[in-house]
């Protein structure tokens, strides 16, 4: 008895001394070259949270939108793709053709060798351009909690540019849609979210026509319910959440009207009057008039159903906590949402405040994304290209989740041999392309307290600053967060 | 240690007898070889980083005690079978480097052992930036770089090229210098594989993952240096590309490459072979590549430091002092195991356990410089500044 307290008390011990790390790599984005851990760790991540910042500098939906604005674009890039690429830029203008024209089900001609240098794609100078803003923000930013929150709802509510209507729209979601309600409502969120350009293209909205709509009743095409049944399943209720079929059909019509305005000023978001399905629908039993309103009341209801907040508290607990986190944690969360009517401010609070969020280090495997950017963290990173690249390397390209359930976020995910292999050739590439650094410094920044001495001898024994630096960013503790 | 008797291939040189001769001859040719046309010559730098066993692969078959020192490691004598490669008598190249041994015999290879920069550091990552800084104590730029910064540049070229993922220190500084790398090549090697996996063996999640990777990319558990092997791949395509870049008219002049896995603090002997091997291929490549450019070429092989005498218990060696060092290529006047062996007798080894260095690299270096890239006295004391005591080694490059 005296022997099972004593062992409690020295883990609670060891806790202690580990949460100045636990901050820095579970709640944000790990340390920075140099950077102490936080003296107060509960406090530094309250203080991110309690003075909202300004989204970093990035283009505009509507200036993503109208950089696309153009015809035979489509065939433009068809063409771009039988030329060699000679230059960089030119080779991220084919990639971007590529990747739209094999979202599309396009047989491709085989990657040609350096070409010449061509005019770049303007729709690929503004992604490069802002994708590099995004790793950059990363590399240096000092509320790394706010950017793991921002990541987490861009991954909740995601746009893929998988799809080729998405185009540029992925940065300035994440900036219109997502960061400015990190500590509001989640209602405000979600109706953001759904009635941004960037939804309304990835789920299909723009197609989605009102049969009864004098669109409809023109041209003979229906609903598309792709948007529907995705705020119910994924963002808002969730897949046990009780809705049914006819649900979707319900809010689908609802939605109806909700556009996007591609071609002419002003680019961006778009009431179409002709296409929104007329009379009155009936979602979870209750009932809304037709018209510019519905939507909104809708998504507001759906935001502050009971299964929503479930289903939200879950998935905060499994990104912050464990993958399948202790009940308890989850049903803190819950009450803090249901108490507060879905204020986020207050349910990240909570989440920091949680104890099971501080019990175990270690417990939740970093995706690519983590991985990278804490390993450009820790070296003291400026420059983006690196995170970009690795993302890209390990299976986890920025803004090019696979389908709109986003990135999984599970260890059984990213933890398959290939994906270890690849790890390790990601860590000495990465490894490679430094220049001299100091070892000791970086280990302190990436491992802290939670390096191994194993790992430390074995990076003691390399034969060379590059695989001393492969078998720290490959380590086994590395890997987790 | 008495100096071995005369030798055909087997030259002494004595550090009293260079500093009395090679200096005039260098002065000479140094201003003849600037009038010259500089611009033909090719200098290779290739970098092992790791520490190269030199007396496991240049090894003193003919020394008395090499053969108690090294019972665990060593090859058979010349002429035996899968014994070391003669260079006739007295020292055996190892018979993984074949290529290298073609060159030998055909006069374009000298083979240098005893070998030391001037620093004693038994630390890789100090020594090596000792080795390619130039100095006594550290440099912020390379030696190479400050000898790239007396050549004459010629248009837009940038006479410097850096092959591989990074710049190295050796051809970091002022000279701007450029750099290519082959994309999609990079692998870590079977070695800093092995050792990653044991690092993930007490992770009951992700050990058994790791490992079921690398037994799909077809690494097996006993064996290094006979399954798949990256660096043996990798390498000797780098060394051809470098090559292909050099023999361009308006190419590079002068390049460097690194090549590790040598660190064998453990079963050295299987374990060297796949280092070796790329190491033999590459230059093979290299000298493929350079075409008639080979003619006028050199390529310095380095490495940071030489290994224990002793074996250690892991049937491996430890970190060292002196070793060896190679100079290839059609340029060099080769043929010949240079060094002033100072045996291995217990009395002769430094601090007891390594090879005493008896040549100063830098004596070799600066002669490249001085005598084969023509570069003034000048020149050469900035690339390896507070060397005065230390003449460039004579007799090395053809006439």
């Amino acid at each position: 008895m005296r022997h099972a307290l004593r062992a409690q008390v020295r883990v609670i011990l060891l806790s202690m001394t580990l949460r100045p790390h636990i901050a820095a790599i579970r709640f944000g984005l790990g340390l920075r070259l140099g950077e102490v851990p936080p003296r107060d760790p509960e406090g530094w991540l309250l203080e991110q949270i309690a003075r909202p910042l300004a989204p970093p500098p990035g283009p505009s939906s509507a200036e993503a939108l109208r950089i696309v604005d153009e015809p035979a674009r489509t065939r433009q890039l068809r063409l771009a793709l039988q030329a060699p690429a000679a230059s960089e830029a030119r080779r991220v203008t084919q990639e971007v053709a590529r990747s739209r024209l094999e979202a599309e089900g396009m047989q491709l001609p085989p990657r040609a060798p350096a070409g010449d240098a061509a005019t770049a794609e303007p729709l690929a100078v503004l992604l490069r351009g802002d994708a590099l803003g995004w790793a950059q923000h990363r590399l240096t930013s000092e509320s790394p909690f706010l950017d793991r929150l921002a990541d987490f709802w861009a991954n909740h509510f995601t746009v893929s540019r998988r799809k080729v209507t998405v185009g540029g729209l992925s940065g300035p979601f994440e900036r219109e849609a997502i960061r400015p309600f990190l500590t509001g409502r989640f209602a405000d969120m979600l109706v953001a979210a759904i009635r941004h350009p960037a939804m309304l293209l990835y789920l299909d909205n723009v197609d989605s026509i009102g049969p009864n709509s004098p669109e409809g009743r023109r041209s003979g095409r229906g609903l598309n319910e792709n948007l529907a049944r995705e705020v119910l399943e994924l963002h808002t209720l969730s897949r046990t959440g009780g809705y049914s079929q006819e649900d979707v059909q319900e809010l689908a019509k609802i939605l109806t009207g909700w556009s996007v305005r591609r071609r002419g000023e002003p680019h961006g978001f778009l009431w179409r009057e002709e296409t929104h399905e007329p009379g009155t629908k009936t979602l979870l039993g209750r009932r809304f008039e037709e018209g510019p309103e519905s939507q909104e009341a809708a998504l507001r209801m759906l935001a502050a159903h009971p299964a929503t907040y479930r289903h939200l508290a879950l998935k905060l607990a499994r990104h912050f906590v464990a993958d399948d986190p202790p009940p308890g944690a989850v049903a803190e969360l819950e009450e803090t949402l249901r108490r507060t009517e879905g204020d986020l401010g207050a349910v990240h609070r909570r989440l920091v405040t949680l104890r099971e969020a501080w019990e175990r280090p270690a417990a939740k495997f970093r995706t690519p994304r983590d991985l990278v950017l804490a390993a450009g963290r820790a070296l003291g990173l400026t420059q983006g290209q690196p995170v970009l690249s690795g993302m890209g390397e390990l299976g986890q390209p920025l803004w090019q989740a696979r389908q709109p359930d986003g990135w999984p976020d599970r260890m059984e995910d990213w933890s398959g041999p290939e994906a270890l292999m690849r790890r390790a050739d990601w860590a000495y590439t990465f490894a490679g392309r430094l220049g001299r650094v100091d070892l000791l410094a970086v280990s302190e920044a990436a491992l802290g307290p939670l390096g191994r001495a194993e790992t430390r001898d074995a990076m003691r024994r390399a034969g060379s600053v590059r695989d001393a630096l492969t078998l720290l960013l490959c380590s086994p503790e590395f890997q987790f967060r | 240690m008495t100096a071995p008797s005369a030798h055909a291939s087997f030259r002494l040189t004595r550090r009293s007898l260079l500093l009395g001769l090679g200096a005039t001859a260098i002065l000479g040719r140094s201003r003849v070889a600037f009038a010259q046309a500089p611009g033909e010559r090719r200098l290779v730098v290739v970098l092992l980083r790791g520490g190269l066993d030199g007396l496991h692969v240049l090894a003193p078959y003919g020394d008395p005690h090499h053969a108690t020192l090294r019972r665990a490691i060593a090859l058979p004598e010349p002429g035996r079978e899968g014994g070391l490669l003669d260079l006739g008598g007295r020292f055996g190249l190892h018979p993984a480097l074949a290529n290298l041994h073609a060159m030998f015999r055909a006069g374009e290879a000298v083979l240098l052992h005893a070998v030391a920069a001037p620093h004693r550091s038994r630390s890789h990552f100090e020594a090596q930036d000792l080795l390619e800084g130039g100095g006594e104590r550290l440099i912020s730029s390379g030696w190479l770089n400050r000898a790239l910064q007396a050549m004459p540049m010629e248009g837009a070229v940038r006479p410097g090229l850096a092959v591989g993922t990074a710049v190295p220190l050796l051809l970091r500084g002022a000279a701007p210098v450029g750099a290519y790398w082959p994309a999609g090549m990079d692998r870590p090697s079977p070695d800093l594989m092995h050792r990653l996996a044991a690092l993930h063996d007490a992770e009951p999640l992700l050990g058994p993952s790791f490992r079921e990777g690398m037994r799909a990319r077809g690494f097996t558990d006993q064996t290094l240096g006979q399954e798949r092997e990256p660096e043996r791949e990798s390498f000797p395509r780098l060394a051809a590309a470098a090559g292909r870049l050099l023999a361009e008219a308006q190419g590079p002049r002068i390049a460097a490459l690194d090549l590790g896995g040598w660190d064998t603090h453990a079963l050295q002997a299987p374990r060297i072979l796949t280092p070796l091997r790329a190491l033999d291929a590459g230059l093979a490549a290299l000298r493929t590549a350079l075409g008639a450019h080979w003619a006028q070429s050199v390529v310095l092989v380095v490495t940071e430091f030489g290994r224990t005498v002793r074996v250690n218990g892991n049937a491996g060696t430890d970190h060292g002092t002196a070793g060896v060092a190679f100079l290839a290529g059609g340029a060099v006047a080769g043929g010949r195991v240079v060094t002033d062996w100072p045996g291995l007798a217990p009395g002769a080894l430094f601090e007891g356990r390594d090879l005493q260095p008896t040549t100063d690299i830098r004596a070799v270096a600066k002669a490249l410089l001085a005598q084969h890239l023509g570069l003034r006295p000048h020149a050469v004391a900035q690339a390896f500044p507070g060397s005065d005591s230390v003449a460039p080694m004579g007799g090395l490059l053809r006439g």
